[in-house]
């Protein structure tokens, strides 16, 4: 539960679900709306959402990019607060949007307000609702692990272990090298196959030292790449998003772990 | 057209194509010249910024941390000592090279005197002492100057190098180092090299272990000389 | 150096498969980022000084062509000479002409990686010129054939049972049955067949680190003190060095270097950091009697005022790679070139073209661990992005990745059959898993699933339940 004045005007929060979520896991996004109400937030899923442009951004696509860019701006920018919880989408839309459109004349306004309201789940909820704990309940040895564009084009670190600590029963260990890249990397997984997987090796060498119940992170597109090995190699750790934890629903099944 | 003169048209034609604020060549050649002559100072870390009574012991540290040795003495006279000692610590003949340092006219041998030898090293040294210009106590460095006075091959070739250091010529950064070099050599002409020199020669290319002794001396041995109060 | 940059893919294949590779480089990221965080964490002022760096380097950029000629003045007034080399045939032929005027045979070389940029080497041998190699690391791979695989440590690839044998071959000289266990024993041997190439050599060859324009000066920093053997004992001293290594003022000098070694090596300063100014005085008795000093531009005045300007205040500190999860993975010979890692895969499209150097900014993660430690802050994946933006406009891609990408932004823009399509897909692929909810093989990500277990999608798409939900009205 926040510790929000009861009787201060609910924010009006459009949430960017991101293409990984709504194709590989809605529970992530219905989590996401959950922590957000019971923070005190009006929560709206705009129609016009498909993709962040992340695809075509990283394969230097520059048009696709700007038309996929104008097409989220236009469905979200009337809404008090953009939150995706995804450390990369919401950089995609913070930070690469107004670099993106900066020598266009009509859109690098728009895109500079338009970035001044995304965030980031877990430090949207810390930073600007001010949220401090969540009601939630799960007895677990936890891992968490910090994908790269969230901690280094938004900060993200200590947000969601805040409110980690706060869940009852859950107790966080540390990783070795919580902060070095799972070799996701979007296409990069796809193209270059094995250098990934030898990265992502490494990441999982390092979960497993810990012995964790449960690997947590905020990006989907990391947590598909570790769990896929996890689960490859055998492993019954868990694999979950931070939000289905701090949203208190883990009764469906993880994406790697159980089954 | 001279090479010179392409890369010099290379380089105005692509400034010319960045440059969102048009300054003038004259004005760009001015910048040059006045940043040059005031040569501003930038960050100056906490660490260079230690008062005069805090150096010798920053630099002592700092010297030691480098795997050198180090030894304070009064005089030069002590100096001259702690040199003979240093031999016979490390079963080394009493035989040293120096250049010609009026400085080091000051050491003083008491008994027998060591063989003296003079100007540059051939390599076969196994001793060499050089006295320091000055030394930098933010990372125990020595500052040594090419010249008659203390050769440079003397820094390199041998196997024990030996650098004695007056107290009063510590400075606590780099930049006063500069200044204290600027104010001796009369600004803007240096001599052909100066060496800053922070332990013995060392390597770590064979599987990342550090080793000492790589191409220059294996051992290093600072004696800073305390002097009149 | 021959370039195999196109081939990156299949050396960096070999090098994963490579025990004795895969074992070197886990020292590198085990060491170097330990340290350089130890070193940051113990100069409280480090992040304020790279800023200050950067702006230096930024100055001197924007400035470049009257520090070079400020520079120019001064090398001369100091007895040096300053030879200008548009690129790196030119470079070479200078050398030559250095080493013909003045009867060298023997050449000793500090490490420089321009020197390898313009092949100088192999160009020197065959013009029956002998280069050789004093950084331990360098001579090693030269005795090997091999090329460096980074930029500050060359020999980082190599265990130390290959010098072992590297050095009981070649050493013919000594004992062959001579116990060589110990490092310090292999450090031994180089130091004494090296100190013989110093005292017999005609001329040295270093690079510079950095230019002072304000004192015609160059400052190499070594840990062994091969570079100053190399500069003091022979005749002749010549220094290479790019249009981009010059700063200002020695006050600007000493800024850069704090942060140079921390970010390298992790040490405060490298056990030798020599400024050299000119051929030795009239007075002096030891020292060389000419100093040359090689400009090389090569490519650098072109990146001026492009986005990839700010590559040019990279000051070869090697912090980009040690921290890099590719370089850690493959090491530097994948990249297959003079440059590794992230400064590599910026750097050697501008310098050989984006055509032959394609690969380099497309395998990174961007990560951004490059961008966080590098002293310059040179914004590395952001660079990288740029060459790919380049790269698709000359359609350099593979075109099955053009046609999946072009593919997914389509509908990516065409929401209501997107959804359809996710809508399908997701439940296609539930399908697939199958009771056990895997999923074993992806169309158009077969590298993904050979490595990785697909957990299977949960049969919706959210888009699909969220609409429901609000129908049913929660």
């Amino acid at each position: 539960m926040s510790n929000i004045d009861e009787t201060s005007p609910s924010r009006e929060v459009a949430l960017f679900v991101t293409c990984l979520v709504d194709l590989f896991r809605p529970t992530v996004g219905f989590a996401s709306i959950k922590l957000l109400e019971d923070a005190g937030c009006q929560v709206h899923v705009p129609v016009r959402q498909t993709c962040c442009g992340q695809p075509a951004w990283n394969s230097g696509d520059r048009k696709d990019t700007l038309d996929i860019a104008k097409q989220v701006i236009e469905a979200f920018e009337k809404y008090e607060y953009v939150v995706a919880p995804s450390g990369s989408c919401a950089g995609m839309l913070k930070i690469h949007y107004p670099e993106l459109f900066r020598d266009i004349p009509e859109w690098n306004q728009r895109s500079v307000q338009f970035s001044s309201k995304v965030f980031e789940l877990t430090s949207f909820l810390t930073e600007i609702l001010g949220v401090t704990e969540v009601k939630a309940k799960l007895n677990s040895k936890v891992t968490y692990h910090d994908a790269c564009a969230g901690l280094r084009e938004l900060n993200i670190s200590g947000q969601p272990r805040q409110l980690l600590e706060s869940v009852e029963g859950l107790s966080l260990h540390e990783m070795d090298d919580s902060e070095v890249c799972c070799g996701f990397g979007g296409t990069f997984a796809v193209k270059y196959s094995e250098i990934s997987n030898s990265i992502v090796t490494e990441k999982t060498a390092n979960i497993e030292k810990v012995t964790p119940d449960l690997l947590l992170a905020g990006d989907l597109g990391c947590l598909l790449n570790m769990a896929g090995k996890l689960k490859y190699q055998g492993s019954k750790i868990e694999v979950r998003h931070v939000a289905e934890v701090l949203a208190d629903m883990c009764d469906g099944k993880p994406i790697a772990g159980r089954g | 057209m001279s090479s010179r003169e392409k890369i010099m048209e290379k380089i105005k034609g692509s400034l010319r194509k960045k440059r969102t604020v048009h300054t003038s060549d004259e004005e760009r050649r001015q910048a040059v010249l006045t940043r040059i002559s005031e040569h501003p100072r930038g960050v100056i870390p906490a660490s260079a910024s230690l008062p005069k009574q805090d150096l010798l012991l920053q630099f002592s540290k700092k010297v030691q941390a480098s795997e050198a040795s180090f030894k304070l003495v009064k005089s030069y006279a002590k100096a001259a000592k702690e040199i003979m000692s240093y031999l016979q610590r490390h079963n080394l003949p009493p035989s040293i090279r120096m250049g010609s340092d009026y400085r080091l006219e000051k050491l003083v041998w008491e008994g027998v005197p060591p063989q003296l030898r003079y100007g540059p090293s051939d390599g076969q040294d196994l001793v060499c002492v050089s006295h320091a210009q000055g030394g930098v106590s933010e990372t125990g460095t020595l500052v040594l100057t090419s010249g008659p006075e203390n050769p440079t091959s003397l820094n390199f070739l041998p196997e024990n190098h030996i650098v004695l250091l007056r107290k009063k010529d510590l400075q606590n950064s780099y930049e006063n180092s500069w200044k204290a070099l600027r104010a001796q050599y009369a600004d803007e002409k240096l001599p052909r090299t100066v060496n800053m020199i922070t332990g013995p020669s060392r390597s770590a290319d064979i599987e990342q272990t550090l080793i000492l002794g790589a191409h220059g001396p294996l051992r290093l041995h600072v004696i800073v000389i305390e002097g009149k109060k | 150096m021959k370039v195999s940059s196109p081939d990156f893919k299949n050396i960096a294949s070999q090098a994963l498969e490579d025990k004795q590779l895969q074992s070197a480089l886990f020292h590198v990221r085990n060491n170097f980022t330990t340290k350089r965080t130890k070193a940051r964490h113990d100069l409280p002022e480090f992040d304020a000084l790279r800023d200050s760096a950067r702006a230096i380097k930024d100055h001197t950029l924007a400035h470049l062509d009257f520090y070079l000629d400020h520079y120019e003045k001064k090398v001369i007034e100091n007895g040096g000479k300053v030879h200008w080399a548009a690129d790196a045939a030119e470079a070479r032929g200078i050398i030559m002409d250095i080493c013909r005027k003045t009867n060298a045979r023997t050449v000793t070389k500090g490490k420089s990686m321009i020197s390898e940029e313009i092949g100088l080497n192999e160009f020197l041998e065959a013009n029956s010129i002998v280069p050789v190699e004093t950084d331990l690391g360098e001579y090693i791979i030269q005795l090997r054939g091999e090329n460096p695989s980074h930029i500050i440590a060359p020999a980082v690839h190599l265990n130390i049972d290959q010098v072992r044998d590297e050095f009981r071959k070649k050493h013919s000289h000594l004992s062959p049955n001579r116990p060589m266990v110990e490092p310090q024993t292999l450090l031994s041997e180089a130091r004494q067949v090296l100190r013989e190439k110093f005292l017999t050599a005609d001329l040295g060859i270093t690079g510079a680190n950095f230019l002072v324009a304000e004192t015609g000066s160059s400052l190499i920093v070594t840990n062994e003190g091969n570079g100053d053997l190399t500069q003091t004992l022979p005749r002749v001293h010549v220094v290479l060095a790019s249009i981009e290594k010059i700063v200002p003022t020695l006050e600007d000098l000493a800024q850069i270097t704090r942060v140079l070694a921390r970010s390298a090596t992790g040490q405060e300063m490298t056990v030798y950091s020599t400024l050299s100014t000119g051929p030795r005085r009239k007075q002096d008795v030891d020292g060389p009697e000419e100093y040359h000093v090689v400009l090389l531009d090569n490519g650098r005045s072109s990146m001026l005022g492009t986005e990839f300007a700010e590559m040019l205040r990279c000051i070869r500190c090697g912090a980009c790679m040690n921290h890099c999860p590719v370089y850690q993975a493959v090491g530097g010979h994948a990249y297959g070139w003079v440059y590794p890692g992230p400064m590599g895969a910026v750097l050697t499209p501008s310098l050989i073209g984006v055509e032959q150097a394609g690969h380099l900014p497309n395998a990174s993660t961007f990560c951004g661990r490059c961008e966080a430690v590098c002293p310059m802050h040179i914004p590395l994946p952001k660079m990288m992005r740029s060459w790919r933006e380049r790269e698709f406009e000359q359609h350099l891609e593979p075109a099955g990745h053009r046609r999946n990408l072009k593919l997914w932004a389509w509908f990516a823009k065409h929401r209501t059959l997107y959804r359809m399509v996710t809508s399908l897909a997701a439940r296609m692929m539930a399908i697939r898993g199958g009771s056990s909810k895997r999923i074993k093989k992806l169309p158009m990500a077969e590298g993904w699933t050979k490595h990785r277990i697909m957990p299977a999608p949960e049969g919706a798409t959210f888009m699909k339940l969220y609409k429901r939900r609000l129908r049913k009205g929660r």
